[in-house]
């Protein structure tokens, strides 16, 4: 094993400049509190690809304390796709890392600069696969934001209806991998087997299992389904049986909770200056939930609680996700008691394209449709950030148009992403098979991280 | 639907209050709040928010308007550039929000990180850097995260060409049998 020459030790680990860090950068907390730990711990290991390649082991501390850079990902059945994890690695034992993302870059902002705003939301929609609703919903709004259109009252609670769905079958995924990631795996049959019964009444509405394109600027695509209130009634009957199970599988069984406990945990103020959204940062205790806080949709007309934990840990993030699938049910159930009449999308004919019957006996129709399809509708100048609660934390969508009728810039605030930025954070000084944990709870979709 | 223009200076109390406290111009865009603040006192303007109680720097961006058409709406004593970073923050007790905004002239693409006030920048301000080529000075670990680090330009820039750049891939050796 080397030294490199030209690294001082003592320096690496007192102040981090030999790897690069500013120690003016941040002062240390004058309470002393946890924070002033960040700039070491924090997302980076301060070594760039390129330099930590060349190096073979991660400068030493002391001659008898020796790290190792251990590379996890990005091709890793934990990982959740394709996330790369550097590990300086102390024996068993996780000291610094940093998540090494871009993998499954496809430049979909950029795309998003191509396509008219009614195009948008395909695209959109494929970046988190696994709650696909949630961005063409935050893009939705953010366009109906831009044109001041006041969408219908249906539309509003079919769109709530989706989400709920939508956001059942992304915890239920998550229910399902992260028992996988743990050993648990007939915890994963039994998370695909109940999410793909939540698909089938997504396909049965919109068409499609994933990428629905179905909430749209407007409203949405189609009016539900002949029948949508037995197949909803009959999964809200069959879901809480099988959350029970789960409950008797994982939630009190001894081997879990050691498994999960107390592993990667992380403060409240370590989540509010990472900038972490969603089910993670409410396992540190902070109530924070954009339906409640920022009421969108018709959020407020209906009763449902923000759950939160107490230690930050992973089984917090675990519980927090199952119960989330308990308020989801009942925010569902009251949907169905209060579901307008109406129209599913607006009567704005700058917007909706005519109707198909009006097609076959209208000219006007005709060309109106044809515009509406080859060029788009157009959008006022001006800028929006809307954002809304994903399963993965706050979603945000920054629009600017310049009156044309693609958005000028599309921009995704992914929370995947920056949920990632915990990681570090939560892995360090803990083992490297807990590290799994870790990711697992985070819940990263990397198609959302790179989008 | 209405033409609406994108800067109006509002006369509401809550944005006389804002630009009395913080000292920088106050417009609405589409009823959100916009705070526009000069290069030099982003970060100045950023510690100012953090004491001020703003809980979270939830996104940060930036634009180019390289071929932008209409004319740019912004408060007297800002002038438009070419690059504009956007920087979104929330606060948890009220739910207010408020987006910082700062022209970044194309000949000196560079702006102070945000890093010391709110560390959940460091992300997005990489992908900044990767996407614009805009540098935040300060920024610990300034390098590219999304595109691969031999990478050459800035994609998101609109002088950046769309479906021109070939994938890289390497071509099968010759001889082999695929």
């Amino acid at each position: 094993m080397t030294v490199t020459p030209d690294v001082e030790p003592e320096d690496v680990i007192e102040d981090g400049q030999a790897l690069g860090v500013d120690p003016v950068l941040r002062q240390p907390d004058p309470e002393g509190g946890q924070l002033d730990r960040l700039p070491r711990r924090d997302a980076v290991l301060r070594m760039s690809e390129v330099q930590a390649a060349e190096q073979e082991f991660a400068p030493l501390a002391d001659e008898n304390d020796q790290t190792m850079l251990v590379n996890m990902g990005p091709s890793h059945p934990s990982t959740h796709g394709v996330l790369r994890l550097m590990l300086e690695m102390d024996g068993e034992t996780v000291r610094r890392s940093k998540p090494v993302i871009g993998y499954l870059h496809t430049g979909m902002e950029k795309t998003g600069e191509s396509l008219t705003f009614m195009q948008g939301s395909t695209n959109v929609t494929r970046m988190d696969y696994a709650a696909p609703l949630f961005n063409e919903l935050v893009f939705s709004l953010a366009t109906e934001k831009l044109l001041d259109v006041e969408i219908p009252e249906r539309a509003t609670w079919i769109r709530m209806l989706m989400c709920e769905m939508n956001r059942i079958a992304s915890h239920l995924l998550f229910m399902a991998t992260n028992g996988m990631d743990l050993g648990a795996v007939s915890m994963m049959i039994y998370g695909w087997r109940e999410r793909e019964q939540v698909l089938r009444f997504l396909e049965k509405v919109t068409g499609l299992r994933m990428n629905h394109n179905y909430i749209r600027p407007g409203g949405v695509a189609a009016d539900l389904p002949d029948g949508w209130r037995d197949d909803v009634l009959q999964l809200l009957e069959m879901l809480p049986p099988r959350l029970e199970e789960y409950d008797v599988l994982m939630t009190g069984q001894p081997i879990w909770r050691e498994r999960l406990q107390g592993v990667g945990t992380l403060s409240p103020d370590e989540a509010l200056a990472l900038s972490i959204t969603g089910p993670v940062l409410r396992s540190t205790g902070i109530a924070r939930d954009i339906r409640k806080d920022e009421p969108y949709l018709a959020y407020d007309q209906v009763d449902f609680d923000v759950l939160v934990g107490t230690y930050g840990d992973s089984y917090d993030c675990y519980a927090i996700r199952l119960n989330e699938i308990r308020e989801s049910i009942r925010i569902v159930h009251q949907i169905l008691d209060q579901m307008p009449k109406g129209d599913y999308r607006v009567q704005d004919t700058k917007v909706t394209p005519p109707p198909r019957a009006r097609i076959d006996e209208s000219m006007e129709a005709l060309i109106h449709h044809f515009k509406i399809f080859t060029e788009g509708f157009k959008v006022p100048e001006g800028e929006v950030y809307v954002a809304v609660e994903s399963p993965r934390g706050e979603l945000g969508c920054y629009l600017v148009s310049d009156g044309s009728p693609t958005p000028y810039r599309m921009h995704i605030r992914a929370p995947s992403l920056v949920n990632l930025q915990s990681l570090p954070h939560k892995m360090a000084d803990g083992l490297v098979a807990d590290a799994v944990a870790s990711i697992s709870s985070v819940d990263p979709i990397m198609g959302e991280v790179d989008r | 639907m209405t033409d609406t223009v994108d800067t109006e200076v509002a006369e509401a109390p809550a944005a006389v209050e804002i630009e009395k406290r913080y000292g920088h111009p106050v417009t609405y865009s589409r009823g959100q709040q916009v705070i526009h603040v000069p290069r030099e006192q982003w970060r100045a303007a950023a510690e100012e928010l953090f004491e001020d109680n703003w809980t979270m720097l939830v996104d940060i961006t930036a634009v180019d308007f390289l071929n932008f058409k209409p004319a740019r709406s912004l408060p007297d004593g800002i002038t438009p550039e070419r690059f504009e970073v956007v920087a979104s923050f929330v606060r948890f007790d009220n739910g207010a929000r408020l987006r910082m905004r700062a022209q970044v002239p194309a000949d000196d693409p560079r702006i102070d990180s945000l890093y010391a006030q709110y560390p959940g920048c460091d992300y997005q301000e990489r992908e900044t850097y990767d996407m614009f080529g805009i540098e935040f000075d300060g920024h610990p670990d300034l390098s590219r995260i999304l595109m691969p680090e031999e990478w050459v330009g800035h994609p998101l820039r609109k002088d950046f060409a769309q479906g021109v750049i070939p994938v890289q891939f390497k071509a099968p050796q010759e001889g082999s049998n695929r």
